[in-house]
């Protein structure tokens, strides 16, 4: 439980800087600390125990169907990570308080911070590798926000979304490779994983699963040829930079190397994809580095070429360069970090980050001057700080790597790389802090308040700690750190300044000289960098971005053109083609089956000859509206003769209840539409559609017929079992609606309930705006001159009672003979139809001793209830119950439970119809009288 | 010819004549089409089932076995669901007509076609 609060607390403490803003600025970053202060402290009651070797889990199930577990662990490797993580968290969270602008949204900046720093955590403690792909498509949602916090700027909105796209699809790329992983391996869980590395190194799927999970890892660290995002992302707040750019997000795609480092490195493959990715990124990024002019820039750059390094080392696949990986991870975090923020702080004073305007700070801020040169001789590899302890073990394991028998090839340009950095690390010390004092400031730079310099004074306390005592203080850490990832004991190593007179000692010592050689030579270094072509990322990337909105663009114009014919005939025709190849890849023998056909009937023959001519009439007379309903309305008549031929007694008496509101509300809904359909499409597109509808009806009336004359087994039979024993009623199909499938039933009518719902919500606003406006503009033509005649009111007036006993009837009869809350509900809502229709809506509406809504909501809750009563009774929702009652008049009778499950439905099916026919006869009354009333002034 | 082949060839006419009314240009053909298509798609559903006359499913009343009953317990609940469907989609045409005066489905134009690329002035701390 306390790893997942680990994890969690940032999470949850999100919601705090948001709050806290409104005490004041002090109190939102106070706050915010807090909330990170105590991730930290949970994190440290582990310590402990995983320095006595124990690793403490924690496993709770979430989706285990597809091996998703929230699992975390916390080993070596995880802690290094965490504690990394909060540690400089808090550091920036301190900075971030004194360098954001009170015009800048503090609160929201944290907010985000304290997400990151969640999905971060995530990462380096899961335990599940699905869950570490959730938490690192996370760490590129909340970077895209932090880069892009300033978003009046066109550059941090330029920025966010490069670092999103590319971090986002490698993020894509991961989670396939992660997947492939997890099959290869047999499990999801790391702690699997790891142990299983000749298992997953055997799989066929070992090199497309790391293809992809390089993929993942190297857009995330900024690796050539991926590397341009990350300078870009620079446009974020100079604490977003230190923080996600330099000491941790990025550093994630190494932390992914350094975790599955036992299970995936040691091949061929490994070592030549991942070591030379890392030595040409190191060297490229290095070079690029040493001629940007713009501070944070530079520092970019020196950190995708950091973070080559790191690559290279985990390439290697030794232990020993494991070990060399582990520490420099640390240095580079702590150097790089307080680098940026001397970056933020010189920005800050000078309002200025051209490293051509600036110069000599170090007589006008002594204090930051001094910080940043401390770290950046570090970076350079100066002894004795913690940067040169790590660059010599990089050198020393570079100096015998040999790539296809080349024994030249690593050492060299490792030295070149080690040449370079020190180069830029010189440039941004006798440029910017070194030099004559210079005058022409915006205004006079001075040292910031001690809020700002401290964050970056205690990061480098470890800087010159580790370079003076490498084995006491960061020995014990980069043990159990490095033998966490490699998963097996190391060999013996001992942290030293001073190994001795080594070729590395040698490499190191040419790489410093040269480095500055090189500054000396600056200008010239210069005029060859302009002289070769320098393709430009950038620019390739916004061309590709370009192209695919191009082509998207253009697809879109084929299948999306804002015409509904156009969706309807694609989709009709890959349904039909799919279709298709299901009937050619079955290898039909014959369309017709061996069952036994029954003969045809004459009035069968007649129906049928009936249903073609209407068909026909419907496709060339659809024009006349009022004719094309008349057709639709003969067609259900037919359709539901079809059923009572069928033994489907049910479906008969629902059809044709249905079919008369139907029409009702279609005549009620032409009143207001136009008359008539236009013949105006060419004769081309009649052709094409009528071709299409051809081919489809051909092929559904193949399909059932292919059906029909085949002999099945039905499930049925234990429905027609149980109807009486279990349902107590014997009427299957009823029963099959109440009581074994009534789940099915209630969601049902709850549906209903929406469509009639929202058939309200359409109507009743449409008497307002322009709806309003065109619908008393409607002219009804004089039809009849009484619009409620006499007799038919009469006579709707005296069917009515009758019809309600009929309802009831068919209501209570429906268990056991055809019938139900359907077609009750039917019937009933046709009764009151009625009295709308002969007698109008007013007249009606003012003797409505009922609401519809009421009826709807009323039936559904019915219905509901019934279902909640049997969990009340301890069995499953709507298990159904009956007995037999007796009764004094009756004598004995039935009664179900899943007749108060009917009844719901019955109330439901009446207040849907009356809703949406009533709501829509109410829009046509007032249509109605604005046309009177307009007719009377005409007059 | 048998029966069927009378129920097959009525469900492919239904369907034609409803796949043809709901690629024309006007609402309202295109809810007759949809009523049509509902028609076929149920009784199609229904004859899963398989065709057979007087075998009602209600216990009691056919000595020679019933017809199976799940087939038609769907349908009801789709005709019923169908008169849900139609009436909404009348009225959302409906809805539109008096919205906009027109019940043609097709645009002419896109409104959203380019977006409008605006840049704000980069201001640098």
């Amino acid at each position: 439980m306390k790893l997942a609060l680990i994890v969690f607390i940032p999470f949850i403490g999100a919601l705090v800087p948001p709050l806290a803003i409104q005490a004041g600025r002090n109190v939102c970053a106070a706050a915010t600390a807090a909330v990170t202060g105590l991730a930290l402290i949970v994190l440290l009651t582990e310590v402990a125990t995983v320095y006595s070797g124990g690793v403490p889990r924690i496993d709770v199930p979430w989706l285990p169907q597809i091996g998703l577990t929230l699992s975390f662990f916390v080993d070596g490797l995880g802690l290094f990570f965490a504690a990394l993580i909060l540690v400089i968290g808090l550091l920036i969270i301190l900075y971030a308080r004194s360098y954001l602008d009170r015009a800048d949204p503090m609160g929201r900046f944290l907010c985000y911070l304290l997400l990151f720093q969640g999905s971060m955590l995530g990462i380096v403690l899961s335990d599940n590798i699905l869950l570490l792909v959730v938490f690192w498509e996370l760490t590129s949602l909340t970077s895209f926000l932090l880069i892009g916090y300033w978003h009046h700027q066109a550059a941090s909105r330029r920025g966010a979304l490069m670092a999103l796209v590319v971090t986002g699809s490698g993020g894509l790329a991961l989670m396939g490779g992660m997947l492939l992983l997890g099959h290869a391996a047999g499990s999801y869980l790391l702690s699997d994983i790891l142990t299983r590395g000749e298992t997953i190194k055997a799989s066929s799927l070992y090199l497309p699963a790391l293809l992809l999970i390089l993929l993942g890892a190297f857009t995330k660290s900024a690796q050539f040829p991926f590397h341009f995002w990350l300078p870009q992302a620079m446009a974020a707040p100079t604490p977003v930079s230190a923080y996600l750019h330099s000491a941790t997000m990025v550093k994630a795609g190494i932390f992914l190397l350094a975790r599955l480092w036992p299970a995936l490195s040691g091949t061929p493959e490994w070592f030549v994809i991942v070591s030379l990715t890392g030595l040409l990124t190191m060297v490229i990024a290095a070079w690029i580095a040493l001629f940007k002019d713009d501070l944070k820039a530079l520092l970019a750059y020196s950190t995708v070429s950091h973070l080559g390094l790191l690559t290279m080392l985990l390439g290697f696949g030794t232990r020993s360069a494991l070990i060399a990986a582990v520490l420099h991870i640390l240095n580079h975090a702590t150097f790089k970090a307080a680098l940026f923020m001397s970056a933020g702080i010189v920005d800050h004073e000078t309002g200025t980050r051209d490293i051509r305007r600036l110069g000599g700070l170090r007589h006008l801020m002594p204090i930051t001057s001094g910080l940043a040169i401390v770290a950046a001789a570090s970076m350079a590899g100066v002894a004795p700080l913690s940067g040169f302890l790590s660059k010599e073990m990089m050198l020393e394991e570079a100096s015998h790597t040999i790539y296809a028998g080349q024994a030249w090839l690593f050492p060299l340009f490792a030295t070149v790389g080690a040449l370079l950095s020190a180069a830029y690390s010189a440039r941004l010390v006798f440029h910017v802090f070194l030099g004559r004092k210079r005058y022409d400031y915006l205004r006079p730079p001075h040292d910031p308040p001690a809020s700002m310099w401290l964050p970056v004074a205690t990061l480098l306390i470890p800087v010159i700690a580790i370079g003076l005592m490498p084995a006491a203080i960061a020995g014990p850490i980069v043990e159990i750190t490095a033998r966490a990832a490699a998963g097996v004991a190391l060999p013996e190593f001992h942290l030293t300044l001073w190994h001795g007179m080594t070729p590395a000692l040698a490499m190191s010592a040419f790489a410093t000289v040269g480095g500055l050689a090189l500054l000396w030579g600056y200008p010239a270094a210069n005029r060859v960098r302009l002289a070769v072509p320098r393709p430009e990322a950038t620019a390739m990337f916004a061309a590709s971005v370009a192209g695919m909105v191009r082509a998207s663009r253009f697809l879109r114009g084929i299948i999306d053109d804002g015409r509904l014919p156009r969706y309807l005939t694609i989709i009709v025709g890959i349904i039909g083609i799919l279709g298709l190849a299901g009937f050619l890849s079955a290898a039909p023998t014959s369309i017709s089956g061996d069952r036994v056909p029954l003969p045809a009937t004459l009035p069968a023959l007649t129906g049928w000859l009936v249903l073609l001519l209407a068909c026909g009439l419907i496709v060339c007379r659809h024009y006349d509206r009022f004719a094309a309903l008349i057709i639709t309305s003969v067609v259900g008549l037919v359709v539901s003769l079809a059923f009572l031929q069928f033994s489907a007694p049910d479906l008969a008496l629902t059809q044709i209840s249905v079919e008369v509101v139907t029409t009702i509300l279609l005549l009620l809904a032409i009143n207001l539409l136009p008359r008539t359909t236009p013949d105006e499409l060419p004769l081309r597109s009649k052709l094409g559609a009528g071709g299409l509808a051809v081919l489809g009806g051909v092929g559904v009336a193949a399909l059932a017929y292919a059906v029909m004359t085949r002999s099945f087994e039905t499930i049925s039979d234990f429905h027609i079992a149980q109807s009486k024993p279990g349902g107590g009623g014997t009427n299957v199909v009823n029963v099959i609606l109440v009581d074994f499938r009534g789940y099915d039933t209630f969601g049902e009518i709850i549906v209903l309930a929406i469509a009639a719902l929202t058939i309200f919500a359409l109507l009743d606003s449409a008497m307002h705006g322009a709806a309003g406006r065109r619908l008393a503009r409607v002219r009804f033509s004089p039809q009849a001159h009484d619009p409620h005649p006499l007799m038919l009111t009469v006579v709707a007036r005296i069917l009515l009672p009758l019809s309600l006993t009929v309802g009831a009837y068919i209501l209570l009869r429906g268990h056991n003979m055809p019938g139900g809350g359907f077609i009750a509900g039917l019937i009933v809502a046709v009764a009151f139809l009625m009295q709308y229709m002969a007698s109008g809506y007013v007249w009606a509406h003012r003797r409505a001793r009922f609401d519809a809504h009421v009826l709807i909501g009323g039936g559904v809750m019915i219905a509901g209830a019934t279902g909640v009563a049997s969990l009340l009774l301890d069995r499953p929702f709507l298990t159904s119950t009956f007995g037999y009652f007796h009764f004094p008049i009756f004598g004995e009778v039935e009664l179900a439970s899943a007749m108060a499950f009917d009844i719901g439905v019955f109330f439901t099916v009446i207040g849907t119809c009356l809703l949406s026919l009533a709501t829509l006869s109410r829009v046509e009354e007032r249509a109605e009288q604005a046309s009177n009333q307009a007719e009377a002034r005409a007059r | 010819m048998s029966m069927e082949f009378l129920m097959a060839s009525g469900i492919g006419a239904l369907t034609s004549a409803g796949l043809y009314l709901i690629l024309l240009r006007r609402t309202f053909p295109i809810v007759i089409g949809l009523s049509f298509l509902s028609y076929a798609v149920n009784v199609f559903l229904f004859t899963m089932g398989r065709l057979a006359i007087d075998r009602p499913p209600i216990v009691g009343t056919s000595g020679d076995g019933y017809t199976d009953p799940l087939p038609q317990a769907l349908v009801l609940t789709a005709i019923v669901i169908t008169f849900g469907m139609t009436a909404l989609i009348v009225v959302l045409s409906l809805r539109a007509f008096l919205e906009t005066g027109d019940d043609d489905v097709t645009l002419e134009v896109r409104p959203d076609d380019e977006p409008s690329s605006k840049t704000h002035s980069v201001t640098s701390r």
